[in-house]
């Protein structure tokens, strides 16, 4: 096999690619994805339908691993010009998406060049908000967004005496539900999924505490965090103070505490709206209830309300023209409420459109699956101050590592809540500057 | 260097080398040369904006109190992967060359790690030690009521990939080491048994010394092998977590670099690691050609 | 030995014994729970010895691996694996025999460049060009073009007696991209050069005085006598072609070119759950089995290659 013979195919290759362009007659479109497993599944299902309902274009999607791994593999792709239309990016990438102009066609952009029925005043305010930029365009298109809830043990809690009923309204009641679920033989009162998006990010917008300053980074990219505040920090004790006593028990970044609230060790979980699927899966010798999410009662306007979590699709810019006319057929088949119900049905996920609410509930979803309409009535409470739009901050993905990191310093107990909140907000100005220096 | 007697023709010998020089030349030296380029750069992740900045990258590197801690786990993971194995090794290896039943079943059973992908032993010792379910975490915890957890603890994350490589070059050393005694002329430790010396005796004055350069050797093959072969481990496993516990150099500059996107900063640290291995290189070539003298 | 103390052959007996206890156990951890239910790993402490669902289990990721992590059936990663490891040692072997050829048995210009070249691979390891030589990857004219542009030509195309040539090849999600760029080998040219120095100069005359030429040398006389070399050369680089990690890591997305090595971080590292350690354990034992085979099949041949290539 000499190289000889190997460049001679390459450069066979080389010219077959360029003719092979104008071959096909179906304008193709591809779609990186990061949803795995069932997800994955029912996500394949949604391109197929587009393609089935149509003939001009094919939606081409392709998983390629987690949010991570997708995102940084389309801007690497990018990069060597080998990136596809449509990337699903997570709330976290939101920041750099946004900053890269040059990289990304904006959704109101493109449905107008398009020539595209497209009203933004048709989706949910709670969900797009946070992927419109400060003039209220919308420049992503909401995919899988949800929030999170509380999820607790039914049977556990008759066993202790509670109503299977009530879930703990607020953070005291945590404490003191968890100890009588103790006291019944139950070995732990709550953990928690996600403890930066749940404890810390959905906490502020909550209890309508800043995350960051300048309207937490939507004002722009010289904001600060502002994770590190009295109450912020009283939370994070108390957490850090009920560990001790397995009323809070810790179980790993991401959802890897799930296991936890399924075999019965934890009585109550918080977790994203969309794991419910999984809790119904897995909760087999129990009934489980959903809740909205805990506060302090003594902290001013709370609750307020929770933000979201999950990805959008971002179109990334440098293709032809009739493939973004593709791109926007798509959105629009996929933005249309029957595509959108089924969705949010099957998945858990918030619907995108106020269309898709209405027509789950004149369907009566959320009366036969009492619990799947929490994550809405949560999300919608009260009308969003800039403390509970969302955040927007650059490097958030590494940020986020850094909560995790400092979070963890205080389970195990090497710092105290207010040493460890100290030093994240510290070391996550750090990287919001270096965003600010590499994208100013 | 070159055979006395040799052939001649204008252009076979480059196109017998231009496979070898084509492969260097596109996928090693291009992309070094940009490396070194890159990290003078600031540059935003989708390489819309560059800017030349001289030397602040490697600045902004030796402030970050994490890129200096990540030279210290580097530091303490080498050195300990290499001392245990070595350790474990040598101590196997010394046993084998006693024992004349057995011999080729002992070494059998030892050389097979060598053949496990370093992701792959990750894995294995990862399952092992799994606070809930791991049999070694199960056997710490029933027996010496020591709570093992490596999602929390950095120190039980940094010593589970400790264990996991050196686990895996057991094998490697155990050969050479072997090799090594096999090679001591049987008439100086006989000579010493006359005299009188204890077997542990005549171990740390005949047989460890002249064991001496090929403990060094492996040495620097264990460093060298802990710096760069163990990314597979800490990937599959810990993801250099928790707190940044097994952040080892080489899975900081993939993880800034490839998922971080800091472009300019992972390039810097590139070029960090260059100048690591081309020290690491010259140390083994000096002592090879020692070797290839004696 | 002149002396004869039958308690301390019974201590190296008993240290080999744990030694190899120690060693062996990872592996017997990973076979027992490959013959388990997910269910039998749920808590500590698990069992040591087989149970019953081994068939069940490897039945299952060989056919249609963990659909969880959207996962391809093993057969399919361990057929990827083979490729790589197959096309690594052959690539590896072929071009560093004509490299060392070259450079121990022609004068010509350039000659000790040439050598050097190939030295500095060694200190490149990928580590310390990720992104860039992922770059190189997906388009392999990416040094052309640029030094093209450097130069003021327009950079991704070629204009050659009429026909234009756009400079565009990827290798990303291939085989020849798992591959080709990891076929350089500084140590197998060293280690052939090495071996052809040794060879006598007078079969080089002999062969000369007959009127052959330089490929008939090659062929008739050099390979025959390297034989032995190439086989224990074959045998450690197809273990380290088998367990690369990174280099796949990076360039292949499309799980259809996934490698069994690689495979198995995506059902370790699994988002919102426990790793189901029942698969991802019979997943292992299926990845390591090839090498380990390969290593204890021919012991003899692997423990040349590996004294010989640290030469």
């Amino acid at each position: 096999m000499t190289l000889h013979r190997k460049f001679a195919a390459l450069a066979a290759g080389a010219i077959a690619l360029t003719a092979a362009g104008q071959a096909f007659a179906q304008t193709e479109v591809q779609w990186w994805h990061a949803m795995g497993g069932e997800l994955g599944q029912k996500t394949e299902a949604i391109a197929a339908g587009f393609n089935a309902s149509q003939s001009d274009y094919k939606v081409v999607p392709i998983y390629k691993g987690n949010y991570t791994e997708t995102m940084t593999g389309a801007i690497a792709a990018f990069r060597a010009k080998k990136h596809p239309h449509i990337v699903q990016v997570f709330e976290v990438g939101t920041g750099t998406m946004m900053a890269a102009e040059g990289a990304v066609y904006p959704v109101y952009k493109l449905m107008q060049d398009a020539g595209a029925k497209f009203d933004p005043k048709d989706y949910l305010p709670a969900v797009t908000g946070y992927y419109t930029d400060t003039a209220g365009n919308m420049l992503s298109m909401p995919f899988n967004s949800s929030t999170p809830v509380l999820y607790y043990n039914k049977t556990a809690f008759a066993k202790a005496g509670l109503d299977p009923n009530t879930p703990p309204k607020t953070w005291p009641e945590v404490g003191e539900f968890s100890k009588k679920l103790q006291a019944a033989g139950i070995a732990c009162g709550f953990t928690t999924g996600w403890q930066s998006w749940v404890q810390l990010e959905n906490f502020s917008a909550w209890h309508n505490l800043p995350i960051g300053t300048m309207e937490n980074g939507f004002g722009g990219l010289g904001t600060e965090l502002t994770l590190n505040s009295d109450a912020h920090v009283r939370h994070i004790a108390q957490l850090a103070e009920w560990q001790k006593t397995k009323i809070f028990d810790y179980g790993g970044r991401r959802s890897d505490s799930a296991p936890k609230f399924y075999n019965q060790e934890c009585a109550m979980y918080m977790n994203s709206s969309a794991a419910q699927a999984g809790v119904q899966a897995n909760a087999k010798d129990f009934e489980f209830g959903v809740g909205m999410l805990p506060y302090w009662p003594d902290v001013a306007g709370a609750p307020q309300n929770s933000i979201i979590g999950g990805a959008t699709l971002w179109v990334l810019s440098g293709h032809k023209p009739a493939e973004y006319k593709g791109v926007a057929a798509f959105f629009n088949y996929l933005a249309s409420a029957e595509v959108q119900a089924k969705w949010h049905q099957e998945t858990g996920y918030l619907p995108i459109t106020l269309a898709a609410y209405e027509l789950t509930k004149t369907q009566g979803f959320y009366d036969k699956n009492p619990g799947t309409d929490v994550s809405i009535k949560q999300m919608t409470l009260k009308e969003p101050t800039p403390n509970s739009k969302g955040l927007r901050f650059g490097n958030f993905v590494q940020i986020r590592d850094i909560l995790n990191e400092e979070l963890e310093a205080v389970w195990s107990g090497q710092k105290t809540a207010k040493q460890a909140l100290d030093t994240a907000v510290e070391r996550s100005n750090a990287l919001l500057r270096r965003f600010e220096k590499d994208n100013g | 260097m070159i055979k006395r007697v040799t052939f001649r023709h204008k252009w076979l010998p480059y196109a017998l080398l231009a496979p070898q020089l084509l492969i260097t030349l596109v996928f090693f030296i291009w992309p070094a040369s940009q490396a070194l380029y890159q990290s003078v750069l600031r540059q935003d992740a989708f390489g819309l904006r560059t800017e030349f900045i001289g030397f602040e990258n490697f600045a902004d590197l030796f402030a970050d109190p994490t890129y200096l801690s990540s030279f210290h786990i580097t530091l303490v993971f080498c050195l300990a992967v290499a001392s245990i194995s070595l350790g474990f090794a040598l101590m196997l290896a010394v046993m084998a060359d006693r024992v004349i039943k057995g011999a080729t079943t002992y070494k059998t059973l030892l050389i097979w790690p060598y053949a496990v992908a370093p992701a792959i032993a990750g894995v294995l010792w990862y399952f092992m030690f799994n606070p809930s379910i791991g049999i070694n975490a199960w056997i710490l915890r029933t027996v010496f009521g020591y709570d093992w957890n490596h999602t929390l603890d950095g120190g039980d994350a940094l010593l589970l990939v400790i264990i996991a490589a050196a686990w895996k070059q057991v094998s490697y050393n155990f050969l050479f080491f072997l090799a090594g005694l096999q090679a001591i002329p049987r008439s100086l430790i006989e000579a010493a048994a006359i005299d009188g010396a204890s077997p542990l005796k005549r171990f740390w004055t005949i047989v460890f010394p002249l064991l001496s350069p090929t403990t060094f050797f492996l040495l620097v093959v264990n460093v060298v092998y802990a710096f760069f072969d163990t990314f597979g481990t800490i990937h599959a496993t810990t993801n250099g977590g928790p707190a940044g516990a097994t952040n080892t150099l080489v899975y900081k500059v993939f993880n800034d670099g490839f998922i971080g996107l800091d472009l300019g900063g992972s390039a810097a640290q590139s070029v960090i690691l260059m100048i690591i291995v081309v020290s690491l290189t010259v140390v083994q070539f000096r002592y090879i050609e020692r070797r290839v003298e004696y | 030995m002149v002396e004869n103390r039958p308690w301390l052959t019974v201590v190296s007996h008993l240290v080999l014994i744990v030694g190899i206890a120690i060693v062996v156990l990872p592996l017997w951890v990973a076979l027992v729970a490959s013959t388990h239910t997910g269910r039998d790993l749920l808590s500590a402490p698990i069992p040591m010895w087989f149970g019953s669902h081994g068939v069940d289990n490897y039945r299952q990721m060989l056919t249609s691996g963990m659909e969880h992590v959207s996962g391809q059936p093993l057969t399919l990663m361990l057929f990827n694996s083979l490729v790589m490891a197959l096309s690594i040692a052959i690539g590896k072997i072929v071009i560093s025999l004509t490299a060392a050829f070259a450079i121990c048995y022609f004068r010509f210009p350039l000659r000790m460049t040439c050598f050097w070249i190939i030295f500095i691979t060694l200190m490149l390891p990928v580590e310390v060009r990720i992104l860039p030589t992922y770059e190189v990857i997906a388009n392999v004219f990416t040094p052309l073009t640029r030094l093209l542009e450097l130069f003021g030509f327009e950079g991704d195309e070629i204009v050659i007696a009429g026909l234009s040539i756009r400079l565009d090849f990827s290798m990303l999600d291939s085989y020849t991209g798992l591959t080709l760029p990891l076929i350089a080998s500084a140590t197998a040219t060293f280690l052939f050069r090495q071996f052809f120095l040794t060879v006598p100069d007078e079969l080089t005359e002999a062969a000369r005085i007959d009127g052959a030429g330089p490929m008939k040398f090659f062929r008739d006389i050099l390979l025959p006598l390297s034989r032995t070399n190439i086989a224990a050369l074959f045998v450690i680089l197809f273990i380290y072609g088998w367990n690369q990690y990174l280099w796949p890591l990076l360039i292949t997305t499309d799980p259809s070119y996934v490698t069994v090595v690689m495979g198995i971080q995506r059902m370790v590292n699994v988002a919102d759950t426990e790793p189901q350690w029942h698969l991802v354990m019979t997943a292992a034992v299926l990845a390591m089995l090839p090498p380990v085979l390969v290593v204890i099949g021919m012991q003899r041949l692997f423990v040349k290659g590996l004294v010989e290539t640290e030469k």
